[in-house]
């Protein structure tokens, strides 16, 4: 559960808010169509393999649903996800199958 | 009403199959977490994005300090710099106005709907190309906001048995895997793998940030050696 003051976390989401409108416009309106040090875009291109991964490795792994135990639902269904969307390079399909493999594995093991 | 805009429109659509999903998702997850419904909607309405909403909600949860929070949220968005450098061409001429409200709506789907209708029809007069911009994001955008607040009202009455707390790694999972589409973006993923899981018991979720931040840096260094070894082989 979430344990800090209404007043901490709205803080919190305006500055959210505001540094999200300043990474969107940050080009867009400030730098206008003048190109990117090649070694910034460089790093930035790696935002999203790099974040997203770290933010769900312990989750997969895990998971607090389990009280911490690696599961074998949940691991099945990490790596179908992951396969299908690399395969696929479909995203809605590749939750879709990740879906049917958790609950199918879910009930499976009861 | 322009037809540039019923276009974008049109080509909005078939995203709203993973944001409305997405967005009622993060009502669900958030209520659940404690969060109360005008707190869920300050979220969407403010920050508007998922990836970076669902990340502050889970460490938020897990007691992390609030300006742990902010930076994570903030470096989860941090690709959208990118989107903003490769629209900037595009729509960089508008009012600053427009600009602002062009960035408020620069989100994964709006962003890769526009970029390729621009690209398609580099003469698009800069009107259109707003007005394009504008519908892609009417129904993209302001479905988002319907969607978490349906979540966070059914929230409470979704059972454990659902596994929802998985509902969040399978779809963060299926936005990465069409991504990893060169050796630096599968080594980057990995590494951020590896040394998450590694330094899971760090206080705060530095873990996270720490995992992060070395597989920006192993990416960038796998592509500058690929590139060298192919400059070298020519």
């Amino acid at each position: 559960m979430i344990d800090i003051s209404p007043v901490t976390l709205w803080g919190l989401i305006v500055l959210l808010g505001i540094g999200t409108f300043l990474i969107r416009y940050s080009f867009l309106g400030l730098i206008g169509d003048r190109e990117l040090p090649e070694w910034l875009l460089r790093h930035l291109r790696y935002t999203s393999v790099a974040v997203f991964p770290a933010l769900i490795a312990p989750l997969v792994v895990w998971p607090a649903a389990t009280g911490g135990e690696a599961e074998p639902a949940r691991i099945s269904a990490a790596v179908v996800t992951l396969a299908v969307g690399v395969l696929s390079r479909n995203v809605l399909l590749s939750i879709i199958c990740g879906i049917a493999t958790l609950y199918g594995m879910l009930a499976l093991l009861g | 009403m322009s037809s540039l805009y019923l276009q974008g429109l049109r080509q909005g659509a078939p995203f709203l199959l993973v944001t409305v999903p997405f967005g009622m998702l993060f009502g669900v997850v958030a209520t659940e977490a404690g969060l109360n419904i005008a707190e869920v909607m300050g979220f969407s309405l403010l920050v508007i994005a998922g990836a970076a909403q669902f990340t502050a909600v889970q460490l938020l949860s897990e007691n992390a300090p609030v300006i742990i929070v902010l930076a994570s949220a903030l470096a989860v968005n941090l690709r959208m710099a990118l989107y903003s450098a490769s629209i900037a061409p595009h729509l960089g001429p508008l009012p600053v106005w427009q600009k602002a409200i062009c960035a408020y709506f620069l989100v994964d789907q709006t962003y890769a709907v526009s970029v390729a209708r621009f690209e398609k029809d580099p003469a698009l007069p800069l009107r259109e190309r707003f007005a394009f911009h504008l519908g892609a994001a009417s129904l993209i955008c302001l479905c988002w906001y319907p969607a978490t607040w349906t979540g966070a009202v059914l929230g409470a009455r979704i059972p454990p048995e659902m596994a929802l707390d998985f509902a969040l790694p399978i779809t963060f999972l299926a936005l990465v895997a069409p991504a990893l589409t060169s050796l630096a973006h599968v080594v980057a993923a990995f590494t951020a793998t590896v040394l998450a899981l590694a330094f899971v018991g760090l206080p705060f979720s530095l873990g996270t940030i720490f995992a992060a931040g070395c597989a920006m840096l192993v990416g960038a260094r796998v592509e500058l050696w690929q590139t060298r070894r192919r400059e070298a082989a020519r």
